[in-house]
């Protein structure tokens, strides 16, 4: 299985999200992450969609996706013609004898400490899934406390807009 | 209004995606052709211009269903919808009380399948809605263009579990093409549009508008015609070119096509089209259970329907074909057996309105997305060409495998030995008796197969069932509203005794309203196909599946009773000889529905049938009898 990331364009309408994620649960496929929210036009949002599926799937998921009248347009975005992030916010036990090596570790990932406590600090990164999977591997000698991660967020490269051409048909 | 409406979305996809209101000069060239069709409106119905006018939002429902054309509805009031019943008295659109929602729905159903039109049922909140969910789903499976309005509590309590609430819109949400709630009285206007447009363009299905009891008293502002907002919605029409002509080329050069053809022909009233094209190709048609008729079963193209229970010549010739040539069908698993089996030889032409429909369960090697009502024309007039230039394809082969198989599996059945009548030849001469003009509404079941393959048909819309969901009691409601759609044709429900017992109170709305139904119950005292499966794989236990309806039983119910009781004419038919007067009788009677109580034999099984979970090639003509088969090749 491969991961695809889906990027959708959807009418701001009550009961949209419960439509794609229903869709996905009763047609079988596996959400991985979602991410949703308002985008530079009035009524409509974009969610970004992480499956997990073969090529097969993806096509039928896609085609299925279509069939919501709430959703305008569906992109795939591959990871080389997109720019893909994750936010995290990471809740680390850091007392005054760890706190050094806690932040430097932070600064090394370019995250910043939000929070501080005298027991813990609150780091939080932005990147591709991958850095966030290596920031908190060095985290966790320290002892991860709560992790709050966002879906993955996607745009395709380039001065291409998604939503210019898709819209105007109304 | 009309002059800045919006154009049709179903020609938006015939474009590219970013056709907009003022399109570049070459691209409105271009589609010259499609200009006049892109005046019509989306908005269905005559389109009348109504200035702004102050009313009730419940008036507003009842005023747009008449600006939309509607003339009949099935429904049943109740608290949540009451406020528009009030204004639906004073209509002229002909309401029809039901005795249980889900009738109401199924009538919908029946009425759109005969007329093509959307069919409107109505229903109030909570338990009245969801009576409703089965006629939706079912509607939704088999693709019948249909509305369903309920009520909802007053939007101030949504969400407190008040008296009567069910969130319906979210109950339904994987049964319906979309589903609406309003409350706002202002968006009646437009959503009752857009809900009758989905319901009735693209692939047709159920949409379900739920309307708050506030929204319905509430006062708004009606002019009509509304303005359809979806920007998601653009099904595609037209096929594209290049398809089409590479499907022709694949047709040219096929030593054994077959047309399989679906529903979806049905749909597009695209009967006369398929015919044109079938004769022209000279390839065999298999017609699906639901495309029964769109194809005459008299033409002697025709090998029979496909499936589980098809027939011989039908499931063998899509067994061995080189080329599938489909059309509006979607290889259902009843169709096609063990999939990773199925056809195993044959490239596949797969034409269907229903993107998602196309390689979801076979891939198909030419893909042609749109109406067959557009397309099976356009790919007849590409064979035509293709023909003069490559020849025409000698099948002579290939007909003389089918003929023989046609000749040496044709369809029929071993008496019983209980000495009851065989319950085929009551639909034999039900079907012989009444002839193609009538239309045949059946349940779900033995019944159901026997009337599919022993009443004949010769032209779409004159046979109804429950298809994809397979709902028992789907044929008393539904033929009454395939009666109310279509007054002037015999309209019989086929039913067992099962499934009779789950609608059966629609009889007092058909007595009561005057919709003379004719009702033949396959009585065999048992959950038939039920019974037919333990005998088959569970070595005759009958668990649960014993009825006493029948001979030598309590008769309860009596139906004869029962329907005497409903106002009905009442039959009992129990003897071979008396199966012709008691049908003629009950085509006599025109003046309130009939009732025939045909008493049959239990152990009658459906034949042929390819066992579940087995491929096509296992296809048993009777018990653990497979065809010898001839390798022609």
């Amino acid at each position: 299985m491969s991961r695809h990331t889906l990027s959708v364009l959807v009418e701001d309408k009550p009961g949209v999200l419960t439509r794609v994620a229903s869709l996905f649960a009763r047609r079988a496929f596996n959400i991985n992450s979602l991410a949703v929210g308002p985008t530079e036009i009035p009524g409509i949002s974009r969610m970004t969609v992480v499956v997990d599926a073969d090529g097969d799937l993806i096509e039928q998921v896609t085609k299925q996706l279509n069939k919501l009248i709430n959703v305008i347009k569906i992109v795939e975005l591959t990871s080389e013609s997109s720019v893909q992030r994750d936010h995290i916010l990471v809740k680390v036990r850091a007392d005054a004898a760890t706190r050094l090596q806690v932040t430097q570790a932070a600064d090394l990932f370019r995250a910043s400490v939000v929070d501080v406590s005298t027991d813990s600090l609150v780091i939080e990164a932005t990147g591709h899934p991958e850095k966030l999977t290596a920031l908190l591997s060095v985290l966790e000698p320290f002892g991860i406390r709560e992790i709050v991660q966002s879906g993955t967020l996607a745009v395709g490269r380039g001065s291409r807009s998604m939503s210019d051409r898709a819209l105007r048909s109304a | 209004m009309s002059k800045g409406s919006p154009i049709s979305p179903s020609l938006m996809a015939a474009k590219s995606a970013g056709a907009g209101k003022a399109p570049e000069k070459a691209e409105r060239a271009a589609d010259a052709a499609l200009d006049t069709a892109a005046t019509v409106s989306p908005v269905l119905g005559p389109n009348n211009v109504v200035p702004p006018t102050e009313m009730t939002g419940s008036q507003a429902i009842v005023r747009s269903l008449e600006e939309l054309g509607v003339e009949d509805i099935f429904g049943l009031p109740g608290g949540a919808i009451l406020p528009t019943y009030d204004p639906l008295m004073a209509s002229s659109m002909n309401h029809i009380l039901v005795r249980h929602e889900q009738g109401a729905g199924h009538a919908a159903q029946g009425y759109a399948m005969v007329t093509g039109k959307v069919g409107v049922c109505i229903a109030t909140s909570g338990p009245g809605a969801t009576n409703l969910v089965t006629a939706i789903m079912d509607a939704h499976m088999d693709s019948v263009p249909m509305v369903a309005i309920t009520g909802q509590v007053s939007s101030a309590v949504i969400g407190t579990d008040a008296f009567q609430e069910a969130d319906i819109v979210g109950i339904t949400m994987p049964i319906t093409k979309h589903s609406f709630l309003v409350t706002d009285p202002n968006d009646i206007p437009h959503v009752m549009a857009e809900a009758f447009h989905l319901a009735s363009t693209g692939r047709p299905g159920p949409v379900l508008v739920d309307i708050a009891k506030d929204a319905q008293v509430g006062k708004m502002t009606f002019s009509w015609p509304p303005r359809i907002d979806l920007p998601g919605y653009r099904p595609v029409v037209r096929g594209h070119n290049k398809q089409v002509r590479e499907a022709a080329k694949l047709i040219a050069s096929a030593a054994k096509p077959v047309l399989y053809v679906g529903g979806g022909v049905v749909k597009a009233h695209a009967s006369a089209e398929l015919r044109e094209l079938a004769e022209l190709t000279g390839a065999p048609v298999v017609t699906t259970l639901m495309a029964r008729g769109v194809f005459p079963d008299s033409h002697q193209q025709h090998v029979g329907m496909p499936g589980m229970h098809g027939s011989v010549s039908a499931v063998t010739a899509l067994q061995q074909s080189d080329l599938l040539i489909t059309l509006g069908a979607r290889f259902d698993d009843r169709v096609t057996g063990v999939l990773s089996t199925f056809a195993p030889n044959a490239k596949v032409i797969h034409a269907d309105i229903d993107p998602a429909e196309i390689s979801k369960n076979r891939t198909a090697d030419v893909p042609i997305v749109g109406s067959v009502k557009e397309i099976i024309p356009e790919l007849t007039e590409a064979v035509r060409t293709q023909f003069a230039q490559s020849g025409t394809p000698d099948l002579d082969n290939w007909w003389a495998f089918l003929n023989n198989l046609r000749n040496t599996y044709p369809l029929g059945w071993t008496e019983p030995e209980d000495g009851l009548s065989a319950p085929q030849r009551v639909l034999q001469r039900i079907g012989e008796l009444t002839g193609p003009e009538g239309i045949y509404v059946a349940g779900v079941g033995q019944h159901q197969m026997w009337a599919a393959q022993f009443i004949k048909y010769e032209r779409p819309h004159a046979w109804l069932n429950s298809g994809g969901a397979g709902t028992m009691g789907y044929a008393v409601p539904a033929a009454m509203g395939a009666k109310v759609g279509d007054p002037d044709r015999v309209v019989w429900a086929i039913d067992g005794d099962g499934c009779f017992q789950m609608t059966n109170q629609e009889l007092a709305t058909c007595a009561i309203n005057n919709i003379p139904i004719k009702v033949a119950i396959i009585n065999n005292s048992s959950l038939g196909m039920v019974r037919q499966w333990q005998t088959l794989f569970y070595e005759g236990r009958y668990s649960n599946t014993d009825l006493n309806t029948g001979h030598d039983t309590v008769r309860i119910p009596d139906f004869v009773k029962l329907a005497d009781a409903y106002g009905c004419a009442a039959l009992r038919c129990e003897r071979d000889e008396d199966i012709d007067d008691t049908i003629k009788k009950a085509l006599e009677i025109n003046d309130r529905p009939v009732v025939i109580d045909f008493v049959v034999s239990p152990n009658s099984m459906v034949w042929p049938m390819v066992p579940a979970g087995v491929s096509n090639d296992q296809i048993q003509v009777a018990r653990n009898m497979t065809p010898e088969w001839e390798e022609e090749d």
